[in-house]
């Protein structure tokens, strides 16, 4: 599949006054044309500020690591100047927030703050014109009414609607990449299940790749292609949508998957937890940021951070347990990493 | 049997929100909880949910219904005659950045309601009841000294458990306890919540929008709808047969953690968004979503009637 992005080794670094936290610390991954792609990870893993470092929407406290790449359809976008970058933003690649509340001016009138993103790349377009594609991108992500709508403020639209402007506004040039950080966690289920279903359909008519970030396993399963399982400011584990969830290949997201409660198992006495905490990204562990919890740490775990084994494209994991020389017992992965 | 620990009759909780417009948070809602059990409450945000605990706590005054804990009317105790019975109930919140007061050691906030129902004297002496249940809640005594800004959020969690804990209730509230932490934090809070509960046979009336994480927990389950109880049944009973048309939707709107059934999930989940409280529909309130709406729905409002032993309803389709 030709990509559409291209990370590589990136590493953001916070410097505040309580000292450096590093919340992305060197991770590659690209994403297809037209390809759906999952990151998930818990708060603190570094998922939110990989999809702000794409286009460095970071406070100035932060710092792209200079060796850092970000390739966006040939162009290296980490050499950009503001400016350039600003001609990308919202035109080619869009970003879709969680919170709709706080995303939207509560002043403007909800029409006008959608033709604004129009304007600002779109120039010669006429108000009557302008508006009339403000009144389109409203009924294509189902806002009823939209004529009424349209001079409505903020705060009279419910969050499912807030997201679907925030949906409106980012389909409205177009872009190649949308970029979606936890669009649904502020919403409830019902709510949820109407945007995700809107997201599949508007993804298959338009083309555009989807970089979906969220910690909840089941929207990744409903939605995603490709899944990258971020921990500790690392990607853990690379893997297609079934294969994560039918063999996954790494402690966390054996653990990760195991404290899901099913709907479709019969219920287990007790849930499955991982025990402890995430690790403080101003002192990162030296080794595998999760062996502190990892029921099959060894000594090496906590020493030295393990290689990538690679099982085929888009398939690759993070773990001691799958290298050759790794212990038989006590190991679920014995079988891969005798390959 | 003995006596249920809770008991509310018709509840209703309205809020004036001007001269005319009234928000009704909760509407006619009757439930039991015997000791030792556990009531999941369920439903979207805005369901009325959350104002049901605070009612039942007392936080509001309800505008009607009854709320008996313990066999005894607390529904219009005044604050005074309240207070010694809030040992019986004690609640866990859901915002454990907000719900902990910055300035308080961890000692000091679990020590709080020590000392308020005089169950201890001095601080120090406070110390004996304060280091075993930072114990018991997963923490450690060093843990006692600190701030609640040096904790994380599952930590917070378990301070703002073990504050309510710390009285030996026989019924605890939780308000979303679990919402806002991470999926691998939430089970551990899960799993202390019903071990303690399997030692001490405390009650718990659990809310949240996590279905999923509800079936785990409960006993009875509940699911509410602009401010209506409109299903209420065991546990696995909802799951395997849910039978309100609401409850249907919502079940189906959860994704599924496992893409093969993500892809062949054949049911729909629930259109449009919900009314307001302040201009309830008419009728059945969930009829404007409702996929098998007749007539009758927008004109009488259904009543919550046992249709199987133990599965209580509101729905038309029923009747």
């Amino acid at each position: 599949m030709e990509s559409i992005l291209t990370v590589n080794n990136l590493k953001t670094t916070f410097y505040t006054s309580s000292g450096t936290v590093q919340a992305v610390r060197g991770i590659s991954f690209e994403v297809g044309k037209g390809e759906i792609v999952g990151i998930v990870g818990e708060s603190g893993s570094g998922k939110s500020v990989t999809s702000m470092s794409v286009l460095r929407l970071l406070p100035s406290t932060a710092r792209i690591d200079p060796e850092s790449t970000i390739v966006f359809e040939g162009t290296d976008l980490t050499a950009l100047s503001m400016n350039q970058l600003r001609a990308i933003r919202g035109q080619k690649i869009a970003m879709v927030f969680q919170d709709p509340m706080s995303s939207l001016n509560p002043l403007i009138r909800v029409g006008k703050q959608v033709e604004e993103m129009l304007k600002i790349h779109h120039k010669e377009l006429s108000k009557q014109l302008l508006r009339e594609k403000v009144l389109e991108l409203f009924r294509q992500v189902r806002i009823p009414e939209p004529e009424k709508r349209y001079n409505e403020f903020p705060h009279q639209f419910s969050g499912g609607m807030r997201q679907r402007v925030m949906i409106a506004m980012a389909l409205a040039n177009k872009p190649d990449l949308l970029i979606a950080d936890e669009p649904t966690t502020a919403l409830d289920v019902t709510i949820q299940d109407q945007i995700l279903k809107q997201l599949r359909t508007l993804q298959r008519e338009s083309g555009a790749s989807i970089i979906f970030i969220t910690h909840d396993l089941g929207v990744v399963a409903e939605l995603c292609q490709r899944v990258l399982v971020m921990y500790g400011g690392l990607i853990m584990e690379e893997a297609p949508i079934d294969e994560l969830f039918e063999h996954p290949l790494h402690p966390y997201t054996l653990g990760l998957l195991a404290s899901v409660p099913s709907l479709h198992q019969d219920k287990q006495g007790r849930l499955t937890s991982i025990p402890g905490s995430p690790p403080d990204m101003t002192k990162p562990p030296e080794g595998c940021p999760f062996a502190p919890r990892c029921p099959y740490a060894r000594q090496i775990c906590a020493r030295e951070q393990p290689p990538y084994v690679s099982f085929g494209e888009h398939r690759r994991s993070m773990c001691w347990l799958l290298q050759p020389d790794a212990p038989a017992e006590n190991n679920p992965f014995r079988k891969e990493a005798a390959k | 049997m003995s006596k249920p620990i809770l008991e509310v009759e018709h509840l209703t909780q309205h809020f004036k929100i001007n001269r005319k417009e009234v928000v009704h948070a909760v509407d006619d809602v009757s439930f039991t909880i015997a000791r030792g059990q556990t009531l999941g409450l369920v439903g979207e945000s805005g369901c009325g949910k959350s104002s049901c605990a605070r009612s039942i706590i007392r936080i509001y005054d309800p505008t009607g219904g009854k709320i008996l804990l313990d066999g005894e009317d607390i529904t219009h105790m005044s604050q005074k005659e309240l207070q010694p019975r809030r040992k019986k109930m004690q609640m866990i919140f859901q915002d454990p950045y907000a719900s902990l007061n910055a300035r308080m050691t961890v000692r000091d906030i679990i020590a709080e309601p020590l000392l308020a129902h005089h169950i201890v004297k001095s601080k120090e002496e406070a110390n004996d009841y304060v280091y075993p249940i930072l114990e018991r809640v997963g923490l450690t005594r060093e843990h006692a000294g600190r701030y609640a800004h040096e904790f994380s959020g599952g930590q917070r969690q378990r301070v703002g458990i073990a504050r309510a804990l710390v009285l030996q209730p026989e019924l605890v509230i939780c308000d979303e306890p679990i919402s806002a932490l991470d999926v691998s934090i939430q089970a551990q809070v899960v799993n202390l919540l019903r071990d303690y509960q399997e030692e001490k046979g405390l009650a718990y009336l659990f809310i949240a929008h996590d279905l999923s994480m509800v079936r785990y927990v409960s006993d009875m389950v509940g699911v509410m709808y602009l401010g209506q109880l409109v299903e209420l049944c065991g546990a696995e009973e909802i799951y395997s047969h849910p039978l309100h048309p609401y409850t249907q939707g919502l079940l189906a709107s959860i994704p599924v953690a496992n893409p093969k059934l993500a892809r062949e999930k054949q049911t729909s989940g629930i259109e449009g968004d919900l009314p307001s409280p302040v201009n309830p529909p008419s009728g059945c309130r969930f009829r404007t979503r409702c996929p098998y709406a007749k007539a009758v729905c927008a004109e009488v409002a259904p009543c919550m009637h046992e249709v199987a032993p133990g599965h209580s309803l509101a729905c038309h389709l029923y009747d």
